[in-house]
């Protein structure tokens, strides 16, 4: 039986980490408001540009020399796994469920022969990657000390990516994220980002049917000029979707470790006293006794 | 003024303009084009420069870098990767940030910092150029 001296201790330290974790639920919560905003705001842009690609796209398809962005190198033997994870840790599976995601998509890579790179956008997931496919990770990029993801900094991800395309030194790119559905609710999701997925990028509803437009400069043009500016957007909208999940699993978790040192505050108050209480009917046993015996 | 379009400017970050104009100038790769309500369908990739938005009496001046505009039937969207009203820019300020970029570039350590600050420098110059 623990000494009373140290369970006062540890209903100390317990209460005291339940106070971090209660106010880092709160901060979560509040960053989550505005993590999610962006989110939101940052939809119609990506939609808009989906929806044209999209249409473009359809015109072009099957002609010479469309742009690769669109068509692939012809392979697919060497692939890049761009991996997009938080900087912070104590956020629930988060960081994991995305790494897992990730790491099943490498074995699946590696049993049919390609060439896995990959490229981490988050330091996170680099920790958690680094111990089994070290040898893999091309770079990481860190966005330690950013506050809220501008879209420089996706734009900046997205010419790294593009240069190491025209470089050739891969075929396919996947990127994977995790989409915000709820604060209990986030789902780790993998996306081709290169050669582009013409069905995934559809989003909203192609409403252009009928419409024939007036191209200017030509179709082709515009889509050399849009496609890479798609990576970005792609890149910009995943990395919002992240940082509302990290908060929003960052908030279930908190809320749940609030939850539990409660409970256990409760077990060892009981364990205290009744502690105290043996040991004072102790004493007095010993005084009656002692006092007997004269 | 019976016909009015609906304009609309959005960035990557949020959506920041949507209102019923009269007309908007809009400069195209290929040379400015005004459009109107009941434009024909276009869409166009965008040069840096200046965005008329026209309203009864005013004019309403917006800087806008890389992106594309598209005129559908129901009105005209301009994605811009960066849009800023030329009405908010203080002009020392301006001046100042040129100089300040023109130092980056000066002092840049490696060639893709270099090019970066390049890039910086030459949209801030298109920037003072329009005003």
């Amino acid at each position: 039986m623990a000494s009373l001296k140290e369970l006062k201790n540890r209903i100390a330290s317990v209460r005291s980490t339940q106070k971090i974790t209660k106010a880092m639920q709160m901060v979560a919560a509040a960053k989550l408001r505005r993590a999610q905003d962006a989110a939101v705001a940052s939809r119609p842009y990506a939609e808009r540009m989906g929806r044209v690609i999209t249409n473009l796209a359809a015109g072009v398809a099957g002609r010479d020399g469309v742009s690769p962005l669109l068509s692939g190198t012809g392979r697919d033997q060497v692939h890049l796994l761009l991996v997009a994870t938080a900087e912070r840790g104590l956020c629930g599976g988060f960081n994991s469920s995305i790494a897992r995601l990730a790491r099943e998509h490498i074995e699946r890579l590696k049993r049919e022969g390609k060439t896995v790179k990959i490229l981490c956008v988050g330091r996170k997931g680099r920790d958690a990657l680094r111990r089994l496919y070290g040898n893999l990770i091309v770079d990481t990029i860190e966005h330690n000390n950013i506050r809220n993801i501008g879209f420089a900094n996706a734009a900046a991800v997205g010419e790294r990516v593009l240069a190491m395309y025209e470089a050739g030194e891969f075929d396919v790119c996947t990127l994977f994220f995790s989409r915000f559905r709820s604060v209990i609710l986030q789902i780790p999701t993998a996306s081709q980002l290169i050669p582009i997925d013409l069905t995934a990028v559809a989003g909203g509803a192609s409403d252009m049917g009928g419409a024939s437009y007036e191209y200017e400069p030509d179709e082709a043009e515009i889509l050399a000029d849009l496609l890479p500016r798609n990576v970005s957007v792609q890149i910009f909208s995943a990395l919002l979707e992240n940082a509302a999940s990290e908060q929003g699993a960052r908030m279930s978790a908190m809320d749940s470790a609030t939850r539990n040192a409660g409970d256990m505050i409760l077990k060892l108050n009981l364990t205290y006293n009744r502690t105290r209480q043996a040991s004072i009917t102790k004493e007095l046993i010993e005084i009656i006794s002692g006092a007997e015996a004269l | 003024m019976a016909d009015r379009l609906t304009f609309e400017l959005v960035s990557p970050e949020r959506l920041l303009l949507s209102a019923q104009v009269d007309m908007v100038v809009v400069p195209g790769t290929e040379g400015e084009f005004g459009v109107l309500a009941g434009h024909a369908p276009l869409v166009s990739t965008l040069r840096p420069g200046v965005i008329s938005v026209h309203d009864e009496k005013t004019i309403q001046r917006i800087f806008v870098r890389g992106g594309f505009a598209e005129v559908t039937p129901a009105g005209l969207t301009v994605l811009a990767e960066e849009a800023i009203d030329l009405a908010s820019i203080d002009q020392a300020g301006l001046e100042a940030r040129i100089k300040n970029a023109e130092e980056d570039v000066a002092d840049a350590a490696s060639e893709p910092v270099r090019a970066a600050a390049q890039a910086q420098l030459d949209g801030l110059r298109a920037l003072q150029g329009s005003l």
